[in-house]
């Protein structure tokens, strides 16, 4: 089927096949490859991306289901090339990452949790990334991260 | 003031945080762009007999390209046939099935399967999904066998996994039981317990792309070791290394599961090589679960016996490792296990012996720790169960035993000498910093009240061992080039450890130039020919000292260069490396910059190569206390608060070494707590997807206590010790301990890893029945 995505800000038109998941689509079509794909049971949020602002996991989306919609993956969450946004600065202050593969998945589930609450508790932070694995870091910087990050007025 | 020690943001995170690094199958490269996809075909049984494949109707299938089996495999020495390959032939050391001979492991299933999971044919597609629909049309005719599953399977011998191996004991070793070892004991504990199978479960699974071209093998790995998978593929397809090029680009994750290639891996490079087309793989989660090799998986029998007044006098450990279904790291885990039998304490007799048993499971390799977790898990449990049969406070009972700091170097009776070591401050410091009499008062009053959620104290008092391997040593280049800028070419691979920050560190505080203008180059075997890589907790200490040592070697050619170019005795130049300049010696107004130097040193700058060994190893310690709420209710523990002392000698990227203790004590919480690799009575693993494997989350972690300590070590000259395992290896038996001790009142003695709230609330119970 053909489908049209906006794609971190760009108009993308594309003729996919109706089992192809917007992970695969991100990755094989766009070469977008940030999004990375940590399990098959939507278990582990490394595909985490944003479909109109909510967090979704991406290897649980159809691409067909993004037709007409506005994907944002960690490659458009900054605002230019050598500037990260708040989250992702958060995330190097209080090394939130180590082998990294997680990370992008990491990101866009805190930008949505902040987008949602901005003034997150620790309990808050650690329940809202539950859907989200990591096997390096024992997620301790990572919830510092979010913290400081909401401390710093990240509210997007 | 030197950068040494000091907190610094990490150079690889932007990368990272923007484009998602570049991973194996993330690799765009024009060498890839036609690359077709792989796709496994794995044994659905554990043990059977394989009567047919026909593989026709996939090779029709749309998109396939190629269809292999074992029948294929015509251009590699066949796997030595059963009973006659001499042990690890095929490749000497580089072998990647250390047993070799009746225990030889082929690529692909021959005449029979061993475990679920195991490769028996692969796809080769133009893409995933035409992969996939293919696979399920390659049939396979199984004549399925008894399953041996447990230690227990394995020893009783009624169904041999390999019919040319006298049994399902591939390697057995250690002490008899002495006899009155234990006599002069007045308390002797003897107990049983189990120290579960795990799935290592890196964030990024195995990935491999391969290519055959102009007679050079490239394959792109997912891998802790570059060069020892370069080293391995020669091996295995007989080539030259020199013909071969290995890339690690950035790894998610390895824990010890991705040092080297494995049989997978080899197969997708093998496939390359055979049809002439560039592959690619990366497994899937389900295929990682039952794929990837796992860890742990020991049964042990404690036995401890001492004095009621608190001295413990011998301790023996049996130790029987379920290797999976063929040995591939040989006595080796086992062999780490004995050789830290002795733990931290000062004990007379210590006794440890081992048998490694094959079952229809996946294989059991490295997993973070390796060895020494089970060594720790098995010591602590014991000090704990005397603690509880003398009626002693368990902190008290460490306190008695520990080796004092006047007792190093220390020749442990299990073999090793421990260099350094301050154990008791260790375990004081945890009890002062949590309220250690506090929190047992807290504990008293709840008991008192006989409330539903009880709390449970637990310790942990432990030493490892890292950089075992240290003979090995670990490889360092560093160049200045004429801009001023540095590159340090290092054998060792990180994936997650942050090797590029710690490493230019070593630069910036021996020469001056800035972090910044310090590029790290690691794990492409053309660059890098030689090296060891990271696993065993190895890298600063080996690896980081060779860059080091490289930074000397380029000083001492750069003081000659100056002295020239200053017209001054070399004895007068000295190194300003607040600036990064040279300087005659109280004339700081004529200086030359590292840029000046290394261009008036000749058009390729100032190099040096160092390969850095040393004679032993280092033995880190520390002390850990988990604090647990167990809801008597349920059986639910929940870890609420964890302190730490990790004493890693020399700290020289302080966030990072915590780094590695929060991601260590993450794991050793979730193997006490929640994972398990689960196996039904027929070898069907029951956890290989991750919505049955329980890996642990944020929601289930509180956040850490970690308490400062250092104590140099004097092995090398950044005084370091590793850092990378330390974690799980304190952490396991703490929170294990502490669950044990939240319920101890009602009469529970032990509860096996994981303490899930099934078990839990069944030894509650048992306890109250009597039983």
């Amino acid at each position: 089927m053909n489908i049209t995505v906006t794609v971190n800000g760009n108009q993308v038109a594309a003729e996919v096949a109706d089992r192809t998941l917007l992970a695969h689509f991100l990755r094989e079509r766009l070469n977008l490859t940030a999004t990375k794909i940590g399990c098959d049971t939507s278990s582990c949020g490394a595909c985490t991306v944003l479909l109109d602002g909510q967090s979704v996991k991406s290897c649980t989306v159809l691409a067909a289901q993004a037709d007409g919609r506005e994907v944002t993956t960690i490659e458009g969450l900054a605002s230019g090339p050598d500037e990260l946004h708040p989250v992702q600065q958060a995330f190097r202050a209080e090394h939130g990452l180590q082998c990294g593969f997680c990370t992008p998945g990491m990101v866009m589930a805190a930008v949505s949790l902040l987008a949602e609450n901005s003034a997150p508790t620790e309990d808050d932070v650690r329940s809202a990334l539950e859907g989200n694995l990591c096997r390096c870091t024992g997620y301790h910087n990572i919830v510092r991260a979010v913290l400081a990050a909401a401390g710093d007025g990240v509210t997007q | 003031m030197s950068i040494l020690g000091t907190r610094v943001v990490r150079t690889e995170d932007p990368r990272l945080l923007t484009v998602g690094g570049t991973y194996v199958d993330d690799v765009r490269v024009p060498e890839l762009q036609t690359a077709a996809r792989v796709t496994f075909v794995r044994s659905p049984i554990a043990h059977a007999l394989i009567t047919g494949i026909d593989v026709a109707q996939a090779r029709q299938a749309p998109g396939v390209v190629a269809v292999l089996t074992v029948a294929d495999i015509d251009d590699l020495a066949p796997p030595p046939p059963p009973g006659e390959g001499p042990p690890a032939d095929g490749g000497g050391e580089a072998a990647p099935l250390p047993l070799g001979g009746p225990w030889s492991e082929p690529l692909l299933a021959v005449d029979r399967v061993r475990y679920v999971g195991e490769p028996v044919a692969i796809v080769i597609s133009e893409d995933s999904y035409s992969g996939a629909d293919a696979a399920e049309l390659v049939s396979v005719d199984y004549e399925p066998l008894p399953a041996v599953v447990t230690i227990e399977d394995a020893l009783a011998n009624e169904t041999r996994l390999f019919p040319d191996a006298t049994s399902n004991v591939a390697v057995e070793s250690g002490a008899p039981a002495q006899a009155g070892a234990f006599a002069d004991c007045e308390v002797v504990v003897e107990r049983t317990i189990m120290n579960q199978r795990l799935a290592p479960m890196p964030m990024e699974g195995r990935a491999v792309a391969a290519r055959w071209a102009d007679e050079k093998l490239t394959v792109w790995v997912s891998t802790q070791n570059a060069q020892i998978s370069r080293f391995i593929l020669a091996g295995v397809f007989g080539l030259d290394p020199a013909s071969i090029r290995v890339v690690a680009p950035d790894v998610g994750g390895g824990f010890g599961a991705k040092i080297g290639i494995d049989r997978d891996g080899l197969i997708v490079a093998w496939a390359a090589k055979h049809t002439g087309r560039a592959l690619r793989w990366a497994e899937t989660r389900s295929e990682n679960l039952v794929g990837m090799t796992h860890g742990r998986d020991q049964r042990h029998v404690i036995k401890i016996g001492g004095s009621r007044d608190g001295r413990i006098q011998a301790y023996r450990l049996d130790v029987v490792q379920n290797a999976g279904a063929f040995p591939r790291m040989g006595g080796f885990l086992p062999f780490l296990t004995k050789l830290m039998a002795a733990g931290p304490y000062d004990i007379k007799h210590v006794e440890a012996a081992s048998r490694e048993v094959v079952t229809n499971t996946t294989p059991i390799n490295a997993y973070r720790g390796a060895g020494r977790p089970e060594a720790t898990a098995a010591i602590e449990r014991a000090v704990d169960l005397f603690a509880a049969a003398i009626g002693l406070d368990p902190a008290e009972v460490r306190r008695i035993n520990l080796l004092t700091s006047d007792q190093f170097p220390y020749q442990s009776p299990s073999g090793p000498v421990y260099d350094s070591g301050d154990y008791v401050s260790a375990l004081d410091k945890v009890l002062a910093a949590a309220g250690y009499q506090e929190l047992r008062a807290e504990q008293a009053r709840r008991r008192e009240r006989e409330d539903a959620v009880q709390l449970g104290l637990g310790l942990s008092s432990y030493v490892e061992i890292t950089a075992a391997d240290a003979d090995a040593g670990e490889t360092g280049r560093l160049d200045v080039h004429g801009d001023g800028t540095a590159t340090v070419y290092t054998g060792s691979s990180a994936h997650g450890q942050g090797h590029h920050t710690t490493w230019a560190m070593l630069v910036e505080s021996e020469l001056g130039i800035p972090m910044a203008d310090v590029t790290v180059v690691h794990g492409d075997t053309d660059l890098i020919p030689l090296g060891v890589g990271t696993h065993a907790s190895r890298s600063l200490q080996l690896g980081g000292v060779a860059v080091q040592r490289a930074a000397w070697e380029v000083k001492d050619q750069a003081r000659l260069v100056a002295a020239e170019m200053l017209e001054a005795s070399e004895s007068d130049l000295e190194l300003d490396t607040g600036r990064g300049l040279w300087q005659v010696r109280g004339d700081p107004g004529a200086a030359k910059s590292w840029a000046e130097v290394a261009t008036h040193a000749g058009p390729d700058g100032l190099t040096a190569s160092v390969n850095h060994t040393e004679g032993q190893p280092t033995f880190p310690f520390g002390s850990h206390l988990a604090v647990v709420e167990v809801d008597t209710d349920t059986g639910k523990a929940r870890l609420i608060r964890h302190v730490t002392v990790d004493d890693a000698g020399t700290i020289v990227s302080p966030a990072q070494a915590e780094g590695q203790r929060h991601g260590g004590i993450a794991q050793g919480v979730a193997q006490a707590l929640l994972e398990e690799m689960v196996y039904d009575r027929q070898g069907n693993p029951q956890t290989a997807t991750l919505a049955d494997y329980a890996a642990i989350s944020a929601a289930e972690l509180p956040s850490f206590e970690l308490l400062a300590s250092e104590t140099p070590t004097t092995i090398n000259p950044l005084g370091a010790k590793g850092i990378g395992e330390a974690g799980t290896i304190g952490a396991t038996p703490a929170v294990q301990n502490a669950v044990v001790d939240a319920v101890s009142h009602l009469g529970v003695r032990h509860i096996d890893m994981p303490a899930t709230p099934s078990r839990v609330w069944a030894a509650i119970n048992g306890a109250r029945e009597g039983r």
